[in-house]
């Protein structure tokens, strides 16, 4: 189908799943508009007001509407304009989507999707700009799928829509208008990472923005004589751990690289993990790379420096084999 | 007001004390130590519950708060299952995962009730876009307390806007948790709200049955004909705690004596018999019969076995 953004994808992937299956409803703020970067766009005129419904700005009630649309057997696809705004709206996330189906012993379910943008980068400061997705993570009964590429914005969207639980699909608002090859817009399973680069010095782990930049990393320390396996886990939950962990056994060395702060944030749970199932594998500790403990800054100067990427695990890699890991 | 006939009086009556006599049983195993956890018993307030559920449709979807055993009762819940999903036995209603604060029966179209005061309103709202109103209207009972939370009042103007078809029932016991309404509003109606934000709202003597299932009915009338949502604000009172254990010592005992005189099951017992709708006999005979029922749902409960290990990781993927 030739050249798409992931923002074009996402759009396609949300039509396609509304022509197949009547109970697919999207709301949102000015989701009827095509919302601020056009993720809906074109929805109403194809699918008409009572399908794309523009939302008053009140997160935390829109949240459980789309909650009780969901426990009533429809399938409603929820854009929280920024993740940010997520926070008003976390109660009936965490409280009711995420707890129906166990607290009522299984007679409910809640086919719930929320689609996000995330992420820094836009100087819009620190409101605009966070990564919230280790919270989501910690949450039992919630799935979260963190695409990295337009093909993946779109397939890991359609499995989210046709899973009967709840799943936020996290998107990163730099990858919205990259353009990318997709030849076919297909499902991607939830649960089943890709490996973006295949190598033997040091796997690296990396999510969203940080792919790319892990694949650029891998690209610099080919030049060096490194060959880096770069795995994108496509989504924290559920997790496809044996992926990572097969390739740890091999490079024996292991970069977890995310754009959010480091402290209790996914690359704590993935370390853990990797040291849990892989530590007799390993010749150094698992190294986390992601922001400081601060919030996102407003100033290019700052921002630019708060985020992290392709200078970090190309240092981060350098350490590991430097100390005692496979040499070329 | 409804002229009604024996059996729909039977069946009021019996609901009411069915309620009753089941929450006086909870109490009894609470102090027993048969029933963990944190509870919010609904004596007082039988009458918001049982008028109301006897008007739904069976297309009709219900939510509650965190005082739901009488709502979930009220909605046809077998007494013995909701008795064993508050000891966390394996044949509650939600096999003893959901507890007091979160009962769920679906087949009696009880969608749910909530820990999270106010949480369950906007669910309301969503579950009546999905159904309604041509296939049922949703409807949510909450406290006074509730109406003071945002989602209330962002509910409010949601369902007006999109003319949901939901109905507000508000139980106005005069108290959220241990604080009296007027430390939490000036204004003194809830129903006032309803009527800024365009909705339709009556206030009503929540103790008495017939007045709301009056009031309620033709709400959900005018919701299934497509007229959008309406609130109505039932006032009445809880007799005890906020929750079991609580001693409610921030209020008077004028004031409880005072709404133990118009308490919602004895005012109809007696209404019932007055207009020549029951006998003496038959009230007590409705007493009695919710006396065994509950007894033997006490029993049943307490038989049933603890959830298998299994269960805490079933219903939720790992």
């Amino acid at each position: 189908m030739g050249e798409r953004t992931y923002i074009a994808a996402l759009r396609d992937a949300t039509a396609i799943e509304m022509r197949r299956d009547a109970r697919v409803h999207v709301l949102g703020e000015d989701v009827a508009e095509g919302g601020p970067f056009g993720a809906t766009k074109g929805l109403a005129d194809e699918f008409g007001a009572d399908r794309v419904r523009n939302t008053p700005i009140s997160e935390g009630t829109v949240m459980g509407i789309a909650t009780g649309m969901a426990l009533a057997g429809l399938r409603p696809v929820l854009e929280i304009m920024f993740i940010d705004f997520l926070t008003l709206a976390m109660d009936q996330l965490v409280n009711q989507a995420a707890k129906a189906r166990y607290m009522s012993g299984g007679q409910l379910a809640c086919p719930l999707v929320v689609r996000t943008a995330a992420g820094a980068g836009r100087r819009y400061g620190a409101q605009h700009s966070q990564s919230l997705e280790s919270w989501l993570m910690h949450v039992p009964g919630l799935k979260v799928a963190v695409p990295a590429t337009a093909a993946d914005a779109a397939g890991l969207l359609i499995s989210a829509i046709r899973d009967d639980d709840p799943v936020v699909v996290v998107e990163h608002k730099l990858l919205y208008y990259r353009k990318e090859e997709i030849d076919s817009i297909e499902p991607v399973p939830l649960g089943r990472a890709a490996v973006r680069r295949r190598g033997r010095h040091a796997t690296v782990v990396a999510t969203a923005r940080m792919v790319s930049e892990a694949l650029a990393a891998a690209d610099e320390l080919h030049d060096e004589g490194f060959e880096i396996e770069v795995i994108d886990p496509r989504t924290l939950v559920p997790l496809d751990l044996d992926t990572i962990v097969e390739s740890v056994r091999r490079t024996r060395t292991c970069v977890v690289a995310h754009e959010a702060p480091v402290r209790g944030g996914v690359g704590a749970e993935l370390a853990a993990l990797v040291q849990e199932h892989a530590i007799d594998s390993l010749d150094a500790p698992v190294i986390r790379i992601g922001a400081a403990p601060v919030p996102v800054p407003a100033a290019p100067a700052l921002e630019d420096l708060y985020l992290v990427g392709r200078v970090e695990i190309v240092g981060a890699v350098r350490s590991l084999v430097g100390r005692g890991g496979a040499v070329a | 007001m409804t002229d009604p006939d024996a059996a729909l009086a039977r069946r009021l009556l019996s609901r009411m004390w069915l309620i009753r006599v089941f929450e006086e049983a909870v109490s009894a195993a609470i102090d027993a130590g048969q029933l963990p956890g944190l509870v919010h018993l609904s004596i007082g307030q039988e009458a918001t519950a049982v008028g109301t559920a006897d008007v739904l449709g069976d297309g009709d979807r219900v939510y509650s708060g965190h005082r739901a055993h009488g709502h979930a009762l009220a909605v046809g819940a077998e007494p013995w299952r909701v008795m064993a999903e508050l000891m966390g036995k394996r044949d509650g209603v939600c096999r003893g995962k959901g507890g007091s604060m979160h009962l769920v029966d679906v087949a009696h179209r009880f969608l749910g009730a909530t820990g999270v005061v106010g949480g369950t309103i906007p669910l309301a709202l969503g579950t009546a876009l999905a159904i309604g109103p041509a296939g049922g209207v949703a409807v949510v009972f909450f406290g006074d307390g509730a109406a003071q939370s945002g989602y209330f009042h962002e509910s409010l103007n949601i369902a007006a806007l999109w003319k949901i078809p939901v109905v507000f029932v508000c139980e106005n016991n005069g108290y959220a948790e241990f604080t009296p309404r007027s430390s939490h509003t000036v204004v003194e109606r809830v129903a006032r709200h309803a009527e800024t934000y365009g909705i339709a709202a009556a206030t009503i003597d929540g103790n008495d049955v017939l007045a709301v299932r009056d009031a309620v009915g033709s709400l959900l009338e005018r919701a299934r004909a497509g007229a959008g949502p309406a609130l109505v604000e039932c006032l009445t009172y809880r007799v005890r705690g906020h929750y079991e254990g609580d001693p409610a010592g921030y209020r008077d005992a004028g004031e409880v004596a005072t709404w133990r005189e118009r308490d919602p099951v004895a005012h109809f017992a007696r209404v019932a018999v007055e207009r020549g709708w029951l006998s003496s006999r038959e009230v007590e005979t409705i007493e009695t019969d919710a006396r065994r029922s509950v007894a033997d749902a006490t029993t049943r409960a307490r038989e049933s076995p603890d959830p298998a290990a299994s269960e805490l990781v079933e219903d939720v993927f790992g």
